[in-house]
């Protein structure tokens, strides 16, 4: 469960000083797939990086699981993304060196799994997303699809405890949208807490919560219901 | 068991290392072989240029070891009791006995005029035993016109080159040469109030002073020149067997009483104080060149490094983000660095052992005092790949920890 209080994130840019999130109450539970939509620039985004410890607030408290995160050294926030959370970016966010198998693997080795732990793992989370048979390939020979859905292996192989997705369809076509909103459709329903930032309301109507943020402030709030 | 920072930073390395453009990595590798050349070679040459010297004042003129009369005295007194001794010692191969007095040397006086300055140069003599001499010293390669002494050659001499002028026409007031000296010219040969007339049978080139400025003669006739009728010589030049190890065998002459008469040295304790202290200056010398292409090389992998670590930002931010940990993203630019060094050094090593080493022995850098040759003795040289690769693995190090310790979502959005 992660809660925050009050959370502001202010950015000092010479004499300009420009409040991002301007006190944001929120808790999401486990099993929560959660959309957060709100125009450019309305701190959706910044919203999330604080929820996912990427980045820290100016003021308030973020708790995961009864642990406040506002006092935690940045070695403690490392160990913290790399157990509890998994990240899917836009920009798929591969390692261009690495094959798709290693990308996956790579926080499972970080974890301290042995190599063949690791590697099988990681090859059970690229088959469940249609990739078994290209383990080998480097990210510029997938497609942008195949490498979202490449990034998403890497971000639940390891099942971590939330699932961050920040715009994670903007970069692709409809059909590989719907591909990946599906993954996120099954994994929540597997019981993964998905927190995913999107500008598409198609898609950000497929969670179970939807909370648009405007001008630093949580604007609404609505539960989504799906027929199954 | 290596520490799992240490693992996943040499997984991270080899990855990047294997996806390296190829020019990026020759260019590095490049740098870091000069780098060695320059740390090995530069100093090698410098000291190599008096080891040359050494090597030939050892070959030519000393021995492996050498023994000489006591200070007080004129001659090894005692000498044929010593030559005994020297006969017992398994390690010795051979020895020449040397008799050593200083005189002059003149030409043309058969046709010099009452006004003619004399066509004369002081010069050391030497008496020597033509075959034993020669198996010390092979002296009769460096003759260069005419022909070596044999056993019975009364009447005739060797002549070192750096007492002609012709060789050697150098015109200083303290220093005479002789003019007009050819294999079969006649020259009187004054040592002490004794003054006979020779033949030059040949003419000794070597950069080695104590031979090309001498003048070599029989040693029964040059005993009875100096009226030395006791068989006690000057000098004693040792050739020890290989692999014997010369000061091992001083100590043995010694211990047999050999330092009650003579003065017993290895070639190393021969050696003039200004040749050691040359080499002292040189090395340091070729070890202020090298810290200077070393701190190039340290900086072109800083550049590097810094270059590679900045466009990778981003991926860096990723890392961070995904859980890695700082520290095994330092590490994999460690080892990206080791490997750098490494491969340079190693190719550094076999250009130096395989080519140059070899190259300079066969075919020396030809000095006016000496044969120039490449001097790289192996924990010196280990030594420098250390220095090399402690100094590479900082400069990669500060530049990837410089970009590591940035912000981590600023990395990954690529902001300021």
């Amino acid at each position: 469960m992660i809660v925050t209080k009050n959370l502001i994130r202010t950015f000092v840019t010479g004499d300009i000083v420009t409040q991002v999130l301007k006190g944001i109450d929120f808790e999401s539970k486990d099993g929560d797939f959660i959309a957060i939509m709100g125009r450019s620039g309305a701190g959706k985004s910044t919203f999330m990086y604080q929820l996912s410890l990427l980045d820290s607030p100016t003021d308030g408290t973020i708790t995961i699981d009864g642990v406040d995160t506002h006092t935690m050294p940045e070695s403690k926030r490392v160990e913290f993304r790399l157990t509890y959370f998994g990240y899917v970016f836009q920009d798929y966010a591969l390692l261009p060196e690495l094959t798709a198998l290693e990308n996956v693997a790579l926080p499972l080795l970080m974890q301290g799994k042995k190599r063949a732990k690791a590697y099988k793992e990681a090859t059970t989370a690229l088959e469940r997303m249609g990739l078994g048979h290209r383990p080998n390939n480097l990210p510029s020979q997938l497609s942008g699809g195949e490498q979202q859905r490449v990034s998403i292996a890497r971000a639940v192989a390891h099942k971590p405890k939330v699932l961050f997705a920040d715009e994670p369809t903007a970069n692709l076509d409809n059909e590989s949208s719907e591909a990946v909103m599906q993954i996120f459709k099954e994994l929540n329903e597997e019981g993964q807490t998905i927190i995913m930032v999107t500008h598409e309301e198609v898609y950000a109507r497929r969670a179970k919560r939807l909370i648009v943020i405007d001008d630093g402030r949580i604007k609404s709030e609505e539960k989504l219901h799906h027929k199954h | 068991m290596l520490p799992l920072s240490v693992r996943i930073g040499f997984f991270l390395a080899v990855r990047q290392i294997r996806h390296a453009s190829l020019w990026t990595t020759s260019l590095i590798i490049g740098v870091m072989v000069l780098t060695f050349l320059n740390l090995v070679v530069v100093s090698g040459i410098l000291v190599g240029l008096i080891q040359g010297s050494i090597d030939q004042f050892r070959a030519q003129s000393t021995g492996d070891l050498i023994i000489s009369n006591l200070t007080d005295k004129s001659f090894i007194e005692n000498s044929p009791n010593l030559l005994t001794l020297l006969d017992t010692i398994p390690e010795i191969d051979s020895y020449s006995a040397r008799y050593i007095e200083t005189g002059s040397v003149e030409a043309n006086y058969q046709t010099k005029r009452a006004k003619d300055k004399p066509n004369i140069a002081g010069t050391a003599v030497t008496g020597i035993d033509p075959a034993r001499e020669d198996s010390v010293t092979g002296i009769s390669q460096f003759v260069i016109k005419g022909s070596y002494l044999g056993p019975n050659d009364f009447d005739q001499v060797l002549i070192g080159s750096y007492l002609l002028k012709e060789y050697f026409p150098v015109e200083s007031p303290g220093l005479q040469v002789l003019d007009n000296v050819d294999v079969g010219s006649k020259v009187r040969i004054q040592v002490g109030g004794v003054l006979r007339e020779f033949t030059v049978k040949g003419i000794l080139k070597t950069k080695v002073d104590e031979v090309s400025r001498n003048a070599f003669l029989v040693d029964s006739q040059f005993r009875s020149m100096i009226g030395r009728t006791d068989g006690n010589v000057d000098q004693i030049a040792v050739r020890l067997k290989p692999d014997a190890d010369p000061a091992a065998v001083r100590d043995t002459l010694i211990r047999a009483g050999a330092d009650t008469y003579a003065r017993v040295q290895t070639f190393e304790d021969a050696q003039p104080k200004f040749l050691k202290d040359i080499v002292a200056t040189f090395n340091l010398l070729g070890a202020a060149f090298s810290s200077i292409g070393l701190v190039v090389a340290s900086i072109t992998i800083f550049i590097v490094i810094f270059i590679n670590a900045i466009t990778r930002r981003k991926f860096i931010g990723i890392l961070k983000g995904i859980g890695i940990h700082g520290r095994v993203i330092e590490i994999s630019y460690v080892f990206q660095s080791i490997f750098y060094a490494v491969i340079g050094s190693g190719i550094g090593l076999a250009m130096v052992y395989g080519l140059l080493v070899p190259y300079f022995a066969r075919n020396p850098i030809d000095f006016p005092f000496s044969d120039g040759i490449l001097v790289a003795p192996i924990d010196e040289t280990v030594a420098r790949i250390a220095l090399l690769v402690v100094s590479t693995v900082i400069a990669g190090y500060i530049p990837a920890w410089m970009i590591i310790r940035k912000n981590t979502l600023d990395s990954i959005l690529g902001r300021k």
